[in-house]
């Protein structure tokens, strides 16, 4: 409970809790342990480290479009005084930053473009959303833009009676912005306050932008949109805006919106942000398919998650926190996730076992199957000695951290020789494949099957490039075995690129056939016949390929096997899919509405 | 007093334009600046009469989209340095505006000052009497509102208080009101006093030619930049008469037609191989940039880059969106709740819906096709029983399923219909066009076409 309650409370992220805690803590006996706040620790750490990571992911995503968001505003700030421009002088410059439907993942991207612009380009940087200006008239807008460049002293509401605004009232209106604008400017080149110093020394008659970001353009009223552009295109020439639309569906919209009247005082320019789907790809790549993150997920999960995602929202926030929230639910549900970490330390905590902790380890599934497996005199050990327990279950961490090491490796050489099959039989996306390797047996499939059939008969070219990706994946990690493998690799592609082009007419079929007049079936049975026949001829190419399919089928016998059968695998792998898609959290609830629906269909028939 | 009236008090004038009581050469210069508007010049000018003379109360100036009616007003106003206040009535979006910019702009801004937080008609009027008391009008103050349509969403009482506000405030003032649209619209129902109504014609293509010969280009012939003109206005007159919408392209296109001038292939003189070279340009001109399909910045850029085959990306080219699976469908749904009668729902959505024929099935106004009368609204239970059937695989009626039909809305692609507060039972529409229909549903393997009551 102290658990449960400590980490509600200092994250303000997660706020609905069903609190099933007590069923559950008569099950698992967490009651009178004392690793919670251990626990706590850890999780922490692992959350902060997710909440870092999908920061620097978006970051990084966002880094180009938003690079070249800034280079249209420098480059219209500068345009402002030349002579072309003087001509439309009332066009007003406008980005149209096409981001997705995931609506909720583009305040994170909104933010970071403001701080980008007011570090690097203009301070005057206003963001606005259609919910707080959605009224008719344009004031409440017009007032949003006053108050967040000019501060809190413009008077907006003219009902309210209040001393202080009366003292520093200023009209709710473009021109007092203008007026403000100017003094502004003239101090800012004047006295270059430090805020603005970089800014202003390097050229000073440069004018700065007044930039105004619509966040959501959709939700607009037209009305109060089409009133604002007039309105903002009349002072162009002093106030040198540029305009911002964030637009979720297609740049038509703009089109849709507004009448050619208005449309032609803006001046458009599409840019495009990189799609959800790749930004999911990125998450994932960085946080689940990485042996340095402990955690995991069990492939029913993934899937929950993943479905929430493709079928439900494109909303890559969500996704990040069901990730976080199972984080959570794992912590706190399974004592066993104290030895959920990184390998010394979860060697150290392992050391240090309560004797709780050994039963708790003695009833994990997966430890019990281990033990099945060991000689009789080895079982008694483990189930009466609980040094011997932990001093095994140190050594299967390790095995545990090892099989991680090797899994990615070659769940990704699998994937860079899968990917470019036709019909992609084993998944587009490798979160596909991870999927079907944790769930089962990859190699009892029969896309697999079909993969690899695939793959025997790739070209040389085809194959040795793929190979090359291969090595590429496996250079970057550092276990022996995988150093091995690689040399193999190696090996082979060294051996098929000094492969001679020999024996040409080895594999090709004698023209030359005996026509008789048969019936269809014994043709069938002689062209099969001859099929099997030329088969057994191979050239040194088809054997080397065939060899080297053979080497990449036993690397994936051997190291993508399930998760499940790793002893202790339950420590680090998260597996109730159930709790997830029916907590609050997720809102997947069912509701009532499909009582409605039957009497819906009863007077319909 | 009517138009004709107007007319008549026209013809009485002097041909030239000579008015008593303003300088004549600056009225010479300001004749020479406003070119195919002399006419509307000299009336508006014996209208105002003498600068120290009452002129008549409020004038209405109507006329399409850049007739010049506030260039020359404004114009007037400035050069004859007449006491004038201007304001665009989409920036007032209340009438205390409008009452501040005109007091600030007659008495100064300490005037303005004075009017309290929400000022009425009567406290503005009040405070001008006040301060016209202290400086009384030495000659006609005007107070100009442009778009004057928006005046009629204002205040009821603003409009016929404003159009007799020399008797309100007995001073020395016209209200000259300008907008696109016609007197007949403005009149509120409870009558007030007519303006003058006074009209500004379209400019012919005569008269286009001639103001746009006007800011030819410093290096090259006046004559050259004319033929130019010509050519431009071949191409664009029968889509667009707006001159500020044609100087706008002209500028914009004239690099283009000096090209072979600068590269020495053509003289001046061979007009004929100026106009093969720039027509097809303003041809494409006339489907992009005048469109804003593409921005005029980049349009230039690709005059810069010089290279044809480059084609630019117009913003109509990216209709694509992309959605999570289940608002597919839940679109298709409400595409098909939208186009088809509810009747005919058990026909497509029931498996043994038996043989239902379209002729004597339907009611008579349903044979009309659905597509040309445009989306109906559908209830929520309906669309969700659509959705039900349509998608291929067992969806629980979840909360996030919901919560995806209100960010369709957000989204524009729905449309609610009736109040925001209905919890009840939610109408909606859909408001998206066949096309991009078939675009989603062929995303996710969907023979919507089938599923149309239209196309049976």
């Amino acid at each position: 409970m102290f658990f449960l309650k400590k980490s509600f409370l200092t994250k303000p992220g997660c706020f609905v809790f069903k609190s099933a805690s007590k069923k559950r803590k008569r099950q698992l006996g967490v009651g009178d342990d004392d690793n919670g706040s251990d626990r706590f620790r850890i999780g922490q750490k692992l959350w902060e480290t997710v909440q870092m990571n999908t920061e620097v992911i978006q970051d990084q995503l966002n880094k180009k479009v938003l690079d070249s968001l800034a280079e249209f505003i420098k480059k219209h700030g500068l345009g402002c005084s030349s002579d072309v421009w003087r001509q439309r002088a009332s066009e007003i410059p406008t980005a149209a930053l096409m981001l997705g439907v995931n609506v909720p993942d583009h305040a994170m991207t909104f933010r970071s473009l403001c701080n980008l612009l007011q570090d690097s380009v203009t301070p005057f940087v206003v963001s606005v959303h259609a919910k707080e200006c959605a009224v008719i008239p344009v004031k409440l807008l017009i007032q949003k833009v006053l108050e967040q460049l000019m501060g809190s002293g413009v008077s907006v509401d003219e009902e309210k009676e209040d001393d202080t605004a009366l003292l520093q009232r200023t009209p709710c209106t473009i021109s007092a912005l203008c007026q403000w604008y100017k003094t502004v400017t003239k101090k800012c080149i004047q006295v270059s306050p430090e805020r603005k110093e970089n800014l202003t020394n390097n050229d000073l008659p440069q004018s700065l932008p007044v930039v105004v970001i619509f966040k959501d353009f959709e939700a607009f009223n037209s009305q109060v949109l089409q009133d604002f552009i007039l309105i903002c295109s009349r002072y162009t020439q002093e106030l040198p805006f540029v305009f911002i639309f964030g637009i979720a569906t297609s740049p038509s919209a703009i089109q849709h919106r507004l009448p050619h009247s208005v449309s032609s005082l803006l001046c458009i320019e599409v840019f495009h942000s990189l799609s959800c789907t790749q930004h999911l790809a990125s998450v994932f790549d960085k946080l689940i398919l990485n042996a340095q993150f402990p955690f995991k997920l069990s492939s029913r999960v993934i899937q929950v998650l993943v479905g929430v995602f493709l079928y439900h929202d494109f909303n890559v926030q969500n996704f990040v926190k069901g990730l976080q929230f199972s984080m959570l639910e794992h912590f706190n549900s399974q004592p066993l996730s104290l030895l959920c970490c990184q390998k010394q330390e979860a060697l150290l905590s392992a050391k240090t076992l309560s004797k709780q902790n050994v039963e708790q380890i003695r009833h994990l599934p997966s430890f019990m199957r281990y033990v099945e497996t060991q000689e009789p005199q080895e079982q008694v050990r483990l189930l009466t000695n609980d040094e011997h327990v932990k001093e095994v279950c140190q050594t299967l961490l390790k095995n545990l951290h090892k099989y991680h090491k090797n899994y990615y490796p070659i769940l990704q050489c699998l994937h860079s020789l899968t990917s470019s099959l036709p019909k992609f039989p084993l998944g587009k996306h490798i979160r596909e494949l991870h999927v079907s390797c944790i769930e089962k047996n990859l190699w009892e499939t029969e896309e697999y099957d079909s993969a690899l059939q695939l793959l025997r008969i790739l070209a040389k070219d085809e194959l040795v490039a793929a190979l090359r990706k291969c090595a590429e994946t496996l250079k970057s990690a550092n276990t022996k075995r995988m150093q091995n493998a690689l040399q193999q690799l190696e090996d082979f592609i060294g051996r098929l690129e000094t492969l001679e082009e020999d024996s040409s007419g080895n594999g090709v079929i004698s023209a030359k056939m005996e026509y008789q007049k048969t019936d269809l079936f014994q043709l069938q049975k002689t062209l099969l016949e001859k099929e099997s026949r030329r088969t057994k001829r191979m050239n040194s190419f088809e054997v080397l390929r065939s060899q080297v399919m053979d080497f990449i089928d036993s690397l994936v016998r051997e190291y993508l096997t399930p998760a499940e059968f790793q002893p202790l695998n339950e420590v680090c792998y998260y597996s109730s899919s159930g709790v997830l898609r029916h907590h609050p959290f997720y809102y997947l609830k069912v509701t009532d509405h499909s009582f409605r629906l039957t009497r819906f269909y009863d007077e319909c028939s | 007093m009517t138009v004709i009236q107007v007319f008549h008090y026209e013809q009485r004038m002097s041909v030239t334009l000579q008015c008593p009581g303003y300088p004549e050469d600056t009225l010479r210069s300001l004749a020479d600046r406003l070119p195919c508007r002399e006419t509307q010049l000299k009336s508006l000018l014996s209208l105002m009469g003498q600068p120290d003379q009452y002129s008549y109360p409020s004038f209405f100036i109507y006329g399409h989209r850049a007739t010049g009616k506030s260039h020359v007003v404004l114009s007037v106003m400035k050069d004859l340095e007449l006491p004038h206040a201007s304001v665009d009535c989409v920036e007032c979006v209340s009438s205390g505006l409008l009452f501040h910019q005109v007091l600030s702009a007659f008495f100064g801004p300490d005037a303005a000052a004075l009017l309290p937080r929400c000022p009425s008609l009567s406290d503005f009027v009040r405070l001008y009497k006040q301060m016209s008391s202290n400086s009384p009008a030495t000659q006609t103050r005007y107070i100009i509102l442009d778009r004057a349509e928006r005046m009629r969403d204002m205040d009821f009482s603003l409009l016929p208080a404003l159009l007799r506000l020399q008797e309100l405030v007995n001073d020395n003032v016209t209200v000259i009101l300008l907008s696109e649209i016609v007197w007949e619209k403005f009149r509120p129902n409870t009558g007030c006093f007519e303006p003058l109504l006074f009209h500004f014609p379209d400019y012919s293509k005569v008269e286009l030619v001639q103001i746009l010969s006007w800011d030819h280009h410093p290096s090259y012939t006046p004559e050259l930049y004319a033929s130019y003109i010509n050519i431009l206005l071949g191409v664009f007159f029968s889509v667009c008469r707006d001159l500020r919408e044609l100087r706008h392209l002209a500028a914009l296109n004239f690099s283009k037609f000096c090209e072979p001038l600068e590269k020495g292939e053509a003289k001046e003189s061979d007009i004929h191989k100026l106009w093969k070279n720039i027509e097809p340009h303003l041809q494409r001109a006339m489907q992009t940039v005048y469109l804003r399909e593409v921005s005029s910045v980049q349009w230039e850029q690709q005059q810069m880059d010089e290279k044809e085959a480059t084609t630019l990306r117009v913003l109509s080219a990216h209709a694509h969106i992309e959605l999570p699976y289940y608002s597919k469908f839940l679109l298709i749904a409400a595409y098909l709740a939208s186009f088809n009668p509810a009747r005919t729902d058990r026909r497509f959505f029931l498996k043994s819906h038996g043989k239902i024929r379209k002729t004597n099935f339907l009611k008579k106004h349903e044979k009309t096709s659905n597509h040309l009368l445009g989306p109906k609204p559908f209830p929520l239970d309906r669309l969700m029983a659509i959705f039900y059937s349509v998608v291929d695989s067992r969806v629980a009626p979840t909360a996030s399923i919901f919560s995806q039909i209100s960010s369709l809305v957000t989204l524009q692609l729905l449309s609610q219909v009736g109040h925001d507060d209905q919890l009840d039972s939610p109408k909606y529409k859909c408001s998206v066009s066949l096309d991009f229909i078939l675009a989603i549903s062929r995303t996710v393997g969907f023979d919507v076409v089938k599923y149309l009551y239209d196309f049976l």
